[in-house]
This record gives C-alpha cells, structure tokens and sequence, in this order.
C-alpha cells in the first residue's frame, strides 16, 4: 500500500472516530425517547445543532493536522532516509544523509551514518590492502623477472603439454646453438612462448624424466628431481636438471590442514647446462690418466718379467742378451708413449658417462612396468637387495633392457623374464633371468653389438655402448642345472642417500610462489583447433615478397617476414625475417613495390634452406596472412620440392575484412589498417606487413566475437562464405 | 714333472719371459699368439693350464675361455687369465666366465710361477 492511500485511510478514519460515536448515541436516544420527548429534543437541540457541527469540524481539522504533521515527520522522512541510503550503497558513497526531523529519526540518521562511515572505512582498508598485494606481487615478478635473466644457467618452464611458458635469454642463446639452422632464425624456431619443447628434447626422454619426478613424489623423496644428458641436434651435449611445478594449495582452512591436500603436477622447469665442452675436457683429462696408468701395464709386465730372469744364475749369455733388448724395447717404447702422452692427449677414451644415483629397487621396479606394459611379457623378481643404490644412465639402461627382452621373445620365445639384483662389493650385479636354451656366444655378440631398436623406437646406442657407459660389463652365463640362462650386467654402486622426512619440505614455504603468472591455466585443451576460440590459439602471421604475382610461371619468394600472437599479444622479439635468393633476375618494376635491390640478395641462404626453418617457426600454429592465398600458392609449389608441407589451418585477414565490413569498397592491407585507425611502420617489407596484418587481426578478433564468430571453425566458415573467397589466384 | 703349459699372448717381449720361465719349471711349453691358435692348440694338445692373455687378435681371452669352459671334454684344462687392464669388472667377468685364477699386468714373476704350481697340485 502506497504512503499517500495510507494517510488518506487514516483521514477517513479519524473522521470516522470523531462522527461516529456521537452520531450513533444521537440516533439511540432518538429512537428510544417517546414522541413527546422527541418533539423536545427537537426543539432543545435543532437550533443548537450548528455549533456542534463547528466544533467538530474545528477538532477534526485538528486531528488531520497532526496526522499530517506525523505523517510528514515519520513515515516521509523514512522514506527519504531509504532514498539517500541506496544513494550511498551505490552511486556516492561519499554520500551521508541530513540529520532532520524528530529525535528518534535523528538518532536513526546518525547510527546510519556512523555504519556508513565504517564501511568506508574497511572498503579503503581493503582497497589499500589489495593495492599492496598488488605491488608486492609485481615486486616479485620483477624480481623473478630479474633473477631469470641473470641467471647463468638457462631455465625454461612448460606445461605438462611440454608447452614453452617462460625461458630467459640464456635458454635462448643456448637453443640458439642447438639449431640447425642458426643464421636463419637465431633459434626462434626452437624456443618461444607457446612453443612445444620436443622440437629440442626428445618427447620419450622427457617423459621418462617426468615418470622419475613422479614417482619420487610419490615416494616422498626430498628433492623430486630428474637429471637426464642428451644431446642436441648438432651434436653438443646437454645435461639437463626437471624440477616439478606443483599447483597452488589454496588457503587450507584449518579443517582441511588436517587432510594434507593433494598438489597436483602442472608442469615442469628445465635447467640446461651445455657440458659439452666440460665433458670434453674431462675426457681428455681421463684419457691423459688412462694412458698414463693403464696404458703401461703391459710394458711394465715385460720389463718386470725380463728384469726378473736377469736373477737367475743358470742363464745362457744369448738368453740374457735377448731380456736385456726386451727391457731396452720396452724401456723406449714407454718413453715414447710418455712423450706422445704428453704432447696430446690422443684421440677419444670411451667416455665415462654422466650417471644419476637411484635405488636399484626403483630401478627394476621401471623396467618391469616398461616390459609388461609394452612388450607384454610378465616379469618376477627372484631376489632383489632393497637397500641397493645403483649409478646409472637410467633412460638408456631401460632401452637396453627393453631390447633384450624384445630379442629374447621374439627370437627364442621367452615368456616371463625375471630380475635379480644383488650387491658385490662397489659393483652390482643386475641379473636379466629366463627359463630355457641359451644362445651361442656369437648371438650374443652380435644382440650386444647392433644398435638397439625395438617396438617402432630405435636408438643410435649399442647395448655394448650403453653397458660401457656405465664402466660396467655385461655377459651371458648358463644355469645348465635348472635350465636356464642369464645376462649379468654389472653396475657401479651408489651410495645410499638419506631419505629425508620429505613432509618438511613440500610444506611450500621453502619455495617462492611465482604461480601468479597464469601461465598454466594455459593448457592444450584439445588437438581439434577447429572447436577453439579465436582468443587462445598460437597464429604465425607472415608475409612474403615475391619477384612477382605468377609462382606458376616461375616467379620466386624473396623475402619471408613473420611474428607470432600468443594468448592475445604479438610477440615482436620472436619475429622471423630472412631474405631469400631466388636464383634468377629480379623484375626491374617489381623493385619499387618491395624496395629489394638485386645485390641485397647475394650470398643469401636459398628456398631449400629458409623454408625448413619456417616451418618450424609457424609449426602447431595458426598461420595468418593478408590475401593468404597468394602466399600460399607460393609454399605449396615448393611442397614438392623441399618435401614440406604447410597443412595448418589458415586465416586470411583479408576475407575477415570483408566478412566484417561487407559494404567497404576496398579491403587491401593499407585500406583496411586505416579503417581500423592502426598506424603503419615500415611498410612494404615482409615483416613490417606481417607486423601489420598482426596488428589487424587482434583488432579484429573483438569485432568478429560480436557477430557471433568466435571459433576457428565459425571464422574459416564466415570468410568461405564472403564474396572475395570466390576469387581464385 | 711333464705338465703341458699353453702361453697364449701375441706380445713376444712376454712369451720370451714366460716361456723360460715355465720351461725351467720344467713344463712342456708350447706357444699361441692369438686366440683361434689358442683354441686349436688346446684342443689338439689338451695342456694341463693355459696361460692365456685377453688381448689378443682373432679372438679375445674372454672369448677363448667360455669357449673352453663350455666343452666337457676341456674340463680338465686350468686358465690364468692375465690381463693388462687393471678394472675390477673385467676381474669379475674373467671368473664369472670360467678363469681359475687371474693376474693383472705388471705381476711378479714369483708369485706366477707359485700360483700355476698350486694349480696344477690342486689337481
């Protein structure tokens, strides 16, 4: 009921209050009194009837006055009081309301304004709180930020899609020199953000790293690392050092404290440290040592032995003349190795490998779910010293193991091998068991000589290689008795390592949180980038210059620009720029359009040579050009020739134009940068129209989400549908 | 005496050595230079201990002795493996293979001769 029906009501009823009863004991009497007495009442009141009316009209004006008056005071005054309230909820919060009107509204406006006053008062507490969060946290990232680059030892972090999240400028440098191709694109096409790290590293050397982190957390063990050495594609020698990265534990309330919340892996650092030069040394060092030492032993027994018949009496002159050239032959050969040593430390030792210590149990425990799971041959465990910590290479022990086995069922049809691990001394034997005929020491010769491959996976490595890796040895022995064999191989033992209460430790507080970056929420999502959003696909935006407009008649590319956009922003410092030789004259009027002078492009690198390199810059992306399909029909009529193939999903900035401003008379790449109000730089060389045409497609991406086109699938379908997509090049 | 000894080295300055050597122990001598004449010479003069040398060409000590080791009918053959490595895990493979005894390079020639005595007593 609205105020104003209210008070109306409450008129009526004070007029009806103040008539009422009167009027009803006026009639009572009057129909209770007899005729005579009627007559009377009459005549006694009739002419007095006036005054009365007057002075209720007088006491009702009255009333309605102080009804009013409350009225006015209390319920309007409430109501403007709610008014000003939502206004300082709201609009102003400055906003405090008037004190005015009777005690008991005033005493409501001062206890509002006094909550008012609180609230703002925790809102600025709060704010000031967050803005100090803020600041230390961007503190924190540029400290991060800082130590990254600093740092001498190259680190680069990805998710658990082996996606690159984070690397510093030493990792660039470092992948620098791992590429193949090191002048084309200065490594930009093995490390980026949003690039996948197994274009360096091999995918399954990773992933056994991760299965080794893995385990150790859930083994508890203090430091859940993984080191593993590999080698680059141009042959250095990388060690490498996997730390986990865990997810956030959120605020534990002290309830769930109790119940330990489990961290879940989300990705994983890499340390690279290029040893190859450190390694080399070293061998050359152990070489020096080994020739020195080992490499006189047999000297050493000729001359003893000789020097020792010398002693005996009996001997004939001729026999004593024979040892005493035998100590003089040898005498001098060792001088002379000594020399030889000394001048160069000869050629290459079989090297001593890096080895990683862990727990033999750990050890035969990975090699029985690799065997089971992909050879599907069962193992056992015959007997097994728990305590045992062996040194190993343990990703190539496993190949060779796995291979072994692969051998021993394929060939000599062994169903179940069992594993023995037991200690001798500084050594341990790893026993690789199986019931049944053991083969003639020429085929274990030869299994232990061929380069291991098994199941689709094949390996430079010898098991022979593998085993002296280790400065173990490995050999077949027979069990004729109970009818089987075995290979033994032996292994360099570790020291235990004290297994520290890991509780301590994974508490978090010893590690810095950096988890901030909202880096791995980035997850591949799905292999289907038909059904992704525009808004967080990986794109290669590129561009070329051509020595003209017909590739089928023999025109060539003679430049190819391009940068990327990752999670919404163009990456200007991992751009791709490289000029091309076209082996033939350029067209004289084709120089004022892309301002490439002839003698710009001598000495440069060929086709053959820049187009692998591109490639794997705009590999697992999106790739984005201006009038894509020229530039297309350019790579595609080198498919043939360089054997690759440019298959990823494609988008042409220029049908997009057209499916969002279908009426504008022109959509070429100046026409539709201004449209956009983007200014352009350096125009008209590859990468500067890349640059653009980048610049134009994260302006775009807004415009298409509001007709609805948000996928990759809706944008591809929209351009086919506009009218350019019709014209054929 | 008589026992038939088998010096199976290609390094001549040690034959001459290990040849006088046995041969003023008063043991029958005969001499293989690498590791095929070994095995042939084993088997057709069946000597009663083998000085054999793991470096050698054709084929390895290692080789020459599981071979040995694995014929019954050579069962009653002793082998010294001397070698000039002086790695623990070839000690352990050269046992492991069947060696009765080892010596690593530089020895003395003492304590050879004592050793091949008491193998062949042990007979």
């Amino acid at each position: 009921m609205k105020a104003r029906t209210r008070f109306v009501l409450a008129i009526i009823v004070l007029g009806l209050l103040m008539t009422g009863p009167f009027l009803v004991t006026a009639v009572l009497i009057w129909v209770s009194a007899e005729p005579a007495e009627q007559t009377l009442l009459n005549d006694l009141i009739g002419p007095r009837l006036p005054l009365g009316a007057l002075m209720t009209i007088m006491g009702f004006a009255m009333g309605v006055a102080v009804v009013r008056n409350l009225f006015r005071q209390y319920v309007k005054g409430l109501l403007r009081m709610a008014e000003q309230q939502h206004l300082m909820l709201g609009a102003n919060r400055e906003f405090r309301i008037e004190e005015k009107g009777p005690p008991e509204v005033r005493d409501l406006v001062r206890s509002t304004n006094a909550l008012a006053q609180q609230r703002d008062d925790l809102l600025r507490d709060v704010e000031a709180q967050i803005t100090e969060a803020k600041r230390s946290v961007e503190e924190e990232k540029n400290r991060l930020a800082a130590l990254m680059s600093e740092l001498t030892q190259s680190v680069v972090v990805c998710n658990l899609d082996g996606r690159i999240l984070l690397y510093n400028s030493r990792a660039r440098q470092q992948f620098k020199a791992l590429s193949d191709a090191p002048s084309v694109a200065g490594g930009g096409e093995l490390i980026g953000l949003g690039r996948s790290i197994y274009a360096v590293f091999d995918r399954n050397l990773v992933a056994h790293a991760l299965e080794t982190i893995q385990h150790k957390l859930r083994a508890a063990t203090d430091q859940p690392v993984a080191t593993f050495i590999t080698t680059g594609r141009a042959g250095q020698l990388l060690r490498v050092q996997m730390s986990p990265v865990m997810s956030a534990v959120l605020e534990p309330s002290s309830v769930q404290r109790e119940a330990e919340p489990e961290r879940e892996l989300t990705g994983f650092i890499l340390m690279l440290d290029n040893i190859t030069r450190n390694f080399e040394n070293e061998s050359r060092r152990d070489q020096m040592l080994h020739v020195l030492t080992e490499g006189n032993r047999a000297s050493l027994a000729n001359v003893r032995a000789a020097a020792e018949m010398l002693d005996y009496p009996d001997l004939e002159d001729a026999l004593r003349q024979r040892f005493r050239n035998v100590i003089k032959d040898e005498v001098k050969s060792m001088s002379e190795r000594l020399d030889e040593t000394a001048n160069s430390f000869a050629d290459a030792l079989k090297a001593r490998w890096p080895l990683e210590e862990m727990l033999g149990a750990d050890l035969i425990a990975a090699a029985q779910r690799r065997i089971e799971a992909r050879l599907k041959v069962p193992t056992k465990i015959e007997d097994m010293d728990e305590s045992l910590w062996v040194k190993v290479d343990s990703f190539s022990l496993l190949q060779a193991l796995l291979y072994l086995v692969n051998r021993l069922s394929d060939e000599f049809e062994v169903r179940e091998v069992r594993f023995r691990l037991t200690s001798a001394g500084r050594l341990v034997h790893l026993d690789l068991i199986w019931q049944g005929q053991a083969m003639s020491t020429e085929t274990v010769m030869s299994w232990e000589l061929e380069a291991m491959s098994f199941d689709g996976e094949s390996s430079p490595l010898t098991v022979r290689d593998v085993v002296e890796r280790h400065g173990g040895e490995i050999w077949l022995e027979r069990e004729k008795v109970r009818h089987r064999a075995f290979f033994r191989i032996l292994l360099p033992a570790a020291n235990p390592q004290e297994q520290v209460d890991a509780a301590l430790l994974s508490r978090g507080e010893s590690r810095p949180e950096y988890y901030d970056f909202d880096l791995f929420k980035w997850s591949e999502k799905s292999h289907a980038l038909d059904d992704r959003l525009l808004t967080e696909l990986t794109y290669t935006v590129f561009d070329t210059e051509t020595t003209g407009l017909n590739p089928s008649q023999g025109d060539e590319i003679i430049q190819i620009g391009a940068t990327r956009i990752v999670n919404g922003k163009m990456l200007r410092q991992e751009s791709f720029e490289q000029l091309i030789d076209p082996q033939r004259k350029l067209n004289p009027e084709s120089i004022p359009i892309h301002g490439i002078q002839p003698e710009m492009l001598l000495g440069q690198p060929t086709i053959d040579k820049v187009l692998p390199a591109f490639h794997a810059f705009a590999q697992d992306t999106v790739l984005i050009a201006h009038n894509a399909a020229f530039d297309m029909r350019f790579l595609q009529l080198k498919e043939k020739r360089t054997g690759l193939v440019f298959d990823q999903p494609v988008l042409d900035t220029l049908l997009l134009s057209a499916v969002l401003h279908p009426n504008q008379e022109s959509h070429r790449l100046d026409a539709v940068a201004e449209r956009l109000n983007l200014h352009i730089v350096g125009r008209h060389t590859a990468l500067g129209d890349a640059i653009v045409t980048a610049e134009i497609y994260i302006k775009m991406i807004p415009m298409l989400a509001e007709k609805g086109i948000r996928t990759l699938r809706q944008a591809r379908e929209a351009a086919e549908q506009s009218y350019y997509a019709r014209i054929k090049y | 005496m008589g026992n038939k000894i088998l010096i199976a080295d290609d390094e001549q300055n040690i034959v001459i050595s290990l040849e006088f050597l046995m041969k003023r122990e008063g043991f029958d001598v005969s001499i293989a230079v690498d590791g095929e004449e070994a095995i042939e010479r084993i088997r057709s003069e069946m000597p009663d201990l083998v000085l054999l040398d793991v470096m050698m060409p054709k084929k390895s000590g290692f080789e020459v002795c599981q071979e040995i080791k694995s014929d019954p009918a050579l069962k009653s053959v002793r082998i010294l493996m001397l070698t000039a490595k002086g790695r623990d895990t070839e000690v352990a493979k050269g046992l492991a293979l069947g060696a009765d005894a080892y010596m690593t390079k530089p020895f003395s020639t003492k304590e050879l001769v004592e050793r091949v005595r008491s193998m062949l007593a042990a007979d």
